[in-house]
């Protein structure tokens, strides 16, 4: 299992290839297109993140102490972003995510998204996803 | 081309965002202030500070002539009867608030508010909230699809127990202008009070309270290139008479002991506290400068380039337009075929234009045509053609990203 460290020097090296914000939003928007579509029964209002932009559903499940999450959106963006933020923290331990702070996003220069401005769901998505490792720990304790 | 003069007004246009020359189409969420309102506020605090209406010395003097001339100002600008009539609040959502929470004394269960669905979220939720203290029942006037108040419902709507009408002059969410003379002399016909928000129509159109017939009718400073935080409500005086006063305190009172006050005349029992001196006084200044533009020329300026960009956005075979209203105003609202407003609205602001997406706080409007939300762009003075060329060419470009 690859560390969440080693996942966003990956994600920053990608990065790092795009001369333009129109690459990288090409980019972002085909990882949106290619993010697997969560199934309508696991859209639940408990999952769902209200947003005033988009909104965005999140649900989680642990096996043998590593942490799966599935999320989707109403817009390929929103998406896209998800897609990035997944990839560093699927399978990883409850006690890493608990703490992780997503912070490739600045090196990427996408940390906009998460501006409460946006009101896109993202920024609680990311506040859920460590709720979800604090949660996952203290069940195990 | 004397609009392209006009943009040199406004310090902020000048400016690159994401490495692009900013194309600011959002006035309707708050106007841009010309650099005329911004040294006035300067100058306010650089020579003129002080509290109004309650000092003999010069510079309290100065300041509350000041204050009074923008009332004065604003009385002439929307033709009301009295300088009284004219309080100031702070916005729009603060005038709605201050009539809704007026007329607690006046509803009694049983009573009926009527409210359009073309309303923006601040037109909605006080009367909401009046109707769960008083006991009174909301009903609403219907839109129909292509943006329009469907008038046809208002003889069953209106009956001897409707207390309240209220709806916008133009649409925040659609640019729909609405008949307020027909709407209202319908609400007067069986005794009800008009309330009319004009935050969208004081910057786009001439507006006559007094030819209008309405009880009450709110604007916004920011809307009309004026500071934030200030408002006006005007109000006739038989009924800014009848309602209590909203907040209690400073300025408001006439006579005060211990145990009961009696409250000043209008306009001051509306106006408890140190008001905000500044923003009216820059208010002052933006009415001026608006006024030497003059509001038809404005008018017409903004509805030649609503058309110009409707007639190039309907060439773009992915756009489908919200609010198709025969009477409309500095607004177009558009989605695009497929994909969702915000992914938009993300790829715009890239490229340096600034458009309004969402609900905008309109969501009874969203919910009745069952989209998440719009794209909008809305005009203003500073609004050149070379605005809408650029911002067409993006919106082609974010088209062709997003399939």
């Amino acid at each position: 299992m690859e560390t969440i460290l080693a996942r966003e020097e990956d994600i920053i090296e990608e990065f790092s290839f795009f001369d333009d914000w129109m690459d990288k939003y090409t980019y972002l928007i085909s990882l949106g297109k290619d993010l697997a579509k969560m199934i309508p029964e696991s859209k639940t209002p408990e999952n769902q993140i209200k947003g005033c932009q988009s909104q965005v559903w999140l649900n989680a499940k642990i096996n043998e102490n590593s942490i799966f999450f599935e999320a989707d959106s109403d817009a390929i963006i929103t998406r896209g972003m998800i897609a990035l933020l997944l990839r560093v923290v699927q399978g990883q331990k409850p006690e890493e995510i608990a703490v992780y702070e997503f912070k490739f996003l600045q090196e990427i220069g996408l940390t906009a998204h998460l501006s409460p401005s946006r009101a896109n769901g993202l920024l609680s998505m990311v506040k859920q996803i460590r709720l979800y490792g604090v949660a996952f720990q203290a069940k195990r304790k | 081309m004397k609009y392209l003069k006009v943009k040199k007004d406004f310090p902020i246009l000048n400016q690159k965002i994401n490495g692009k020359p900013l194309i600011y189409l959002d006035s309707a969420a708050t106007t841009q202030k010309p650099k005329v309102v911004i040294d006035e506020i300067v100058n306010y605090y650089s020579f003129s500070n002080s509290n109004v209406h309650r000092g003999v010395h010069a510079l309290s003097e100065r300041a509350t002539d000041s204050f009074e001339e923008v009332r004065l100002g604003l009385c002439h600008h929307i033709n009301a009867k009295h300088q009284h009539e004219i309080i100031f609040t702070k916005g729009t959502t603060d005038s709605v608030n201050l009539v809704a929470h007026g007329f607690r004394s006046i509803l009694k269960p049983g009573d009926e508010i009527v409210v359009s669905e073309l309303e923006h979220h601040s037109n909605l939720i006080p009367w909401q909230m009046l109707a769960q203290t008083s006991g009174a029942k909301l009903k609403f006037i219907p839109m129909t699809t292509n943006g329009e108040l469907d008038l046809s419902t208002l003889g069953s709507l209106l009956n001897l127990n409707t207390k309240i009408v209220a709806f916008n002059h133009i649409s925040n969410a659609l640019g729909t202008i609405n008949p307020v003379k027909k709407i209202t002399s319908a609400a007067h016909s069986v005794g009800a009070c008009v309330f009319v928000d004009g935050a969208q129509a004081l910057p786009h159109m001439r507006v006559d309270v007094q030819n209008l017939d309405v009880d009450f009718y709110a604007g916004s400073a920011h809307k009309m290139y004026g500071p934030t935080g200030v408002g006006l409500l005007y109000g006739k005086s038989a009924w800014l008479e009848k309602i209590p006063p909203y907040q209690g305190g400073g300025e408001m009172i006439a006579e005060v002991s211990m145990e009961k006050s009696s409250y000043a005349g209008l306009p001051h029992k509306f106006e408890a506290g140190t008001p905000n001196i500044e923003g009216v006084i820059g208010w002052g200044t933006a009415l001026n400068w608006l006024n030497d533009i003059g509001i038809e020329n404005i008018k017409t300026h903004e509805d030649n380039l609503l058309n110009y960009a409707l007639e190039l956005l309907k060439e773009i075979p992915d756009v489908v337009f919200y609010g198709t209203a025969k009477e409309r105003a500095a607004v177009i609202s558009f989605g695009l075929k497929g994909t969702h407003p915000y992914d938009a609205g993300v790829l715009l602001d890239q490229m340096g234009i600034a458009v309004r997406t969402g609900h905008h706080c309109a969501q009874p409007i969203m919910t009745c045509l069952q989209i998440p939300g719009t794209i909008r762009i809305s005009l203003a003075a500073y609004t050149i053609q070379d605005d809408i060329d650029k911002f067409i060419e993006a919106l082609k470009k974010t088209i062709l990203l997003l399939n």
